[in-house]
């Protein structure tokens, strides 16, 4: 490293390296990887969403949790924000994935059409 | 993509206790299910909760698994990192006490709770081996900082308006220490990091280079600057191999990225580094004596002044800090002196690093802000005692340092408050002892240590030390008369008059606070020859109740030396106490707790 500028330039790629230890994010985006979960497709949808999230810069965290208990709608795809207020998506694919994280995460609007209430198994 | 990072603790703790192996398992299995991409095993310094280890905590879930062992491995791929089910049975976890619900929240778990961690701030979090992940973390942007837009007097005003203290025993003012060598006038000066930890108990030092090292470095290079120095030595002893490795890598990478060694970030400022390993002599932390070792000298210390400020390695100004004291150095660049400077107590800025052990429940690493109280410490992170055995004392300042008792647990921790109550901060192992810990046998255990260690230069260290020894084991086998307790203080106080360094000074410290607050226990072995705490096996019997013996013989079997008689079936048995050696085994024979010792 020649300079200080040089120091700060490598500290920005070197942040996103430590993104999943730093914790807070505002959103929480947890992905239903039980059996029935894997069996119904979660696998990729939960590959899209980390994908789709790192490479946008997306301020959440995608995790996974075990079965939520409607394996019918699955893939479920939960998503929680700061204050624990919880989303549910339904039937969701690798392609409705990528779509919910533009709007709900990106610009924080609801994407209803995939929402429990609305899909139909 | 990486979605999940698998931290696993790969201090000195967890290693012995076979982390290494868990980590082979978590890379077999990950790679059986598939996972390669997803998951990242990264090798980090210490947790802290060494009681619980080895630990290995799961991102972004923030679950922390405790004493895994390598065939937990595939459950918690499995289920966890799999199928995303937590494994409950190992995670971490408090009670509540109220519902008796598991809290595994790990910000509200009392252990990390109470905690502010700004020397171990990177400990167990960061590989220590990779210079990008303390970059991540803001790591060389105070070295940064001060080469580009402080001169070496703003740097070191900025270190003396924090109140920063000495963390390695003294609490000498670091900023007047820098200033000092400041003001001399040489082109050649010095920069030394004492990593020779040598008290019993303590290991922050170890855990800090082990699990950060670069915070060490990027601090010297920082002192290099603020007092026109261009090399440095760390001095660390042999006895610490993970962390000397750790070092090496992190100099290396340092240099590779132009963060050691010429012209640093291009500001022109040289700074090189070098490690001297210690042999472990606990001399050495003495800082006359560590730069006699540096120079491939005998490690014995010489007599102040001239400070090692103004004539030190290689006669040269020369300014030695400790790794704890070196630990906050970039914090406080980066955040400000005044930030510091609010946290803690008045005259102890800042947090220190206490290394819990003893008669503990959590025994590990804990860094609190100075000003909290022992209780805070002991019983809300420790956990109390174990077994609910009843709190006697707690030694803190290890062989220098001194006892605190029950009256002292609500007093605060910083450094004058403990030289008041005749103990001292030290470097910061802090040992609790409970009702089963006999006070003469323990000042008994510090003097060894001291005779042990004592370089041999002056008499009063030499000589004396040992008479003292001579004195506990005299009290401690049942020679001991009221003139042996007399003779113990006179001793003490002359060897803290005439001892040359500070070893032999603070060396009759445990014998002092015992007696000031443990006189009873000492009088109850040269009086009564009876040790109340049962740990002096020369003033104990072993007896056997007549009325619960059931005549069974099996004591007799098991004694060694035949000084047990009795008829089976008829007579109880009896022990003849001549004979008896002590050795413990007819109670351990005896299925009926017949046996009692007193």
């Amino acid at each position: 490293m020649k300079s200080l500028a040089d120091l700060q330039k490598l500290r920005e790629q070197a942040k996103k390296r430590l993104d999943l230890r730093e914790g807070e994010a505002e959103y929480r985006v947890v992905v239903g990887m039980a059996t029935c979960g894997i069996a119904a497709g979660a696998r990729p949808v939960l590959n899209a969403l980390v994908e789709e999230a790192a490479n946008k810069n997306y301020n959440c965290v995608v995790t996974q949790t075990g079965c939520i208990g409607m394996c019918t709608l699955e893939p479920i795809v939960e998503v929680f924000d700061k204050n624990g207020s919880k989303t549910t998506y339904v039937l969701m694919t690798p392609e409705k994935a990528v779509e919910m994280l533009e709007s709900h995460i990106k610009n924080g609007v609801v994407l209803e059409k995939y929402t429990v209430g609305t899909e139909k198994a | 993509m990486e979605r999940i990072n698998v931290l696993i603790c790969a201090g000195t703790g967890c290693t012995s206790s076979n982390s290494p192996a868990i980590e082979a398992e978590f890379e077999r299995w990950i790679a059986q299910f598939g996972l390669e991409k997803e998951v990242k095993i990264v090798k980090t310094g210490c947790f802290g909760l060494c009681q619980k280890g080895p630990i290995v905590a799961i991102h972004p879930d923030r679950v922390f698994y405790c004493q895994v062992k390598p065939e937990d491995v595939h459950e918690i791929v499995s289920e966890h990192l799999y199928k995303g089910r937590r494994v409950e049975r190992l995670e971490m976890h408090d009670i509540d006490e109220e519902t008796k619900d598991k809290i595994f929240n790990i910000d509200k778990i009392r252990f990390y709770a109470k905690q502010q961690r700004i020397a171990l701030r990177n400990c167990g979090v960061i590989n220590p081996e990779d210079i990008m992940e303390y970059i991540a973390r803001d790591g060389y942007m105070a070295l940064g900082k001060v080469l580009t837009e402080m001169t070496p007097q703003q740097v070191v005003d900025e270190i003396m308006a924090s109140g920063l203290r000495g963390r390695g025993g003294g609490g000498f003012p670091t900023g007047r220490k820098w200033q000092f060598a400041l003001n001399e006038k040489n082109d050649e000066k010095y920069v030394i990091c004492n990593a020779d930890e040598g008290d019993p108990g303590a290991f922050m030092d170890r855990s800090i280079l082990e699990g950060d090292p670069h915070a060490v470095l990027e601090a010297m290079a920082i002192a290099g600057y603020a007092i026109g120095s261009h090399h440095g030595y760390i001095y660390i002893r042999a006895e610490y191999p993970i962390a000397v490795d750790r070092l090496k890598i992190a100099i290396r990478q340092a240099e590779e990225n132009g963060l050691l060694g010429k012209n640093i970030l291009g500001t022109g400022f040289d700074f090189t580094l070098e490690i001297r390993l210690g042999a472990g002599a606990f001399v050495c932390g003495e800082e006359t004596a560590l730069i006699a070792s540096i120079e491939g000298k005998r490690g014995m210390p010489t007599p102040k002044p001239p400070f090692p400020a103004v004539k030190g390695v290689w006669g040269k100004p020369t300014i030695i800090n400790n790794v704890e004291t070196f630990a906050n150095v970039a914090q406080i660049i980066n955040q400000g002196a005044a930030w510091f400077k609010s946290i803690g107590t008045e005259k102890s800025s800042g947090t220190k690093v206490f290394a819990l052990g003893g008669k503990v429940v959590n025994t590990g690493l804990v860094e609190v802000p100075m000003g909290t109280t022992l209780r805070e410490v002991i019983y809300e992170i420790g956990g109390g005692c174990p077994n609910n055995k009843r709190f006697k004392a707690v030694q803190t300042g290890g062989p220098s340092g001194g006892c605190l008792t029950e009256a002292d647990l609500d007093s605060p921790i910083d450094f004058d408050t403990l030289i008041a109550k005749g103990s001292m901060m030290g470097s910061g192992g802090m040992i609790v002892m409970d009702e089963d810990n006999c006070m003469v046998d323990i000042a008994r255990f510090y003097m060894d240590f001291i005779v042990d260690e004592s370089c041999g230069k002056c008499t009063p260290c030499r000589v004396g030390t040992k008479r003292l020894l001579e004195l506990l084991t005299d009290i401690c086998e049942g020679r001991g008369t009221l003139e042996t307790i007399d003779e113990l203080e006179r001793l003490s106080y002359s060897i803290k008059d005439t001892a040359l360094c500070g070893l032999g000074q603070t060396a009759p410290n445990p014998v002092l606070s015992t007696l000031r607050f443990f006189k009873d226990e000492y009088i109850a072995h040269v009086v009564d020859k009876k040790c109340p705490a049962k740990v002096c096996k020369a003033l104990l019997e072993y007896t056997i109740d007549p009325d619960t013996c059931r005549k069974c013989s099996l004591c007799a079997k098991g004694c060694p030396v035949g000084a047990i008689t009795g008829v089976p079936g008829k007579e109880p048995y009896k022990i003849d106490t001549e004979k008896c050696i002590k050795c413990g085994a007819c109670m351990n024979a005896c299925h009926f707790n017949a046996i009692s010792l007193g």
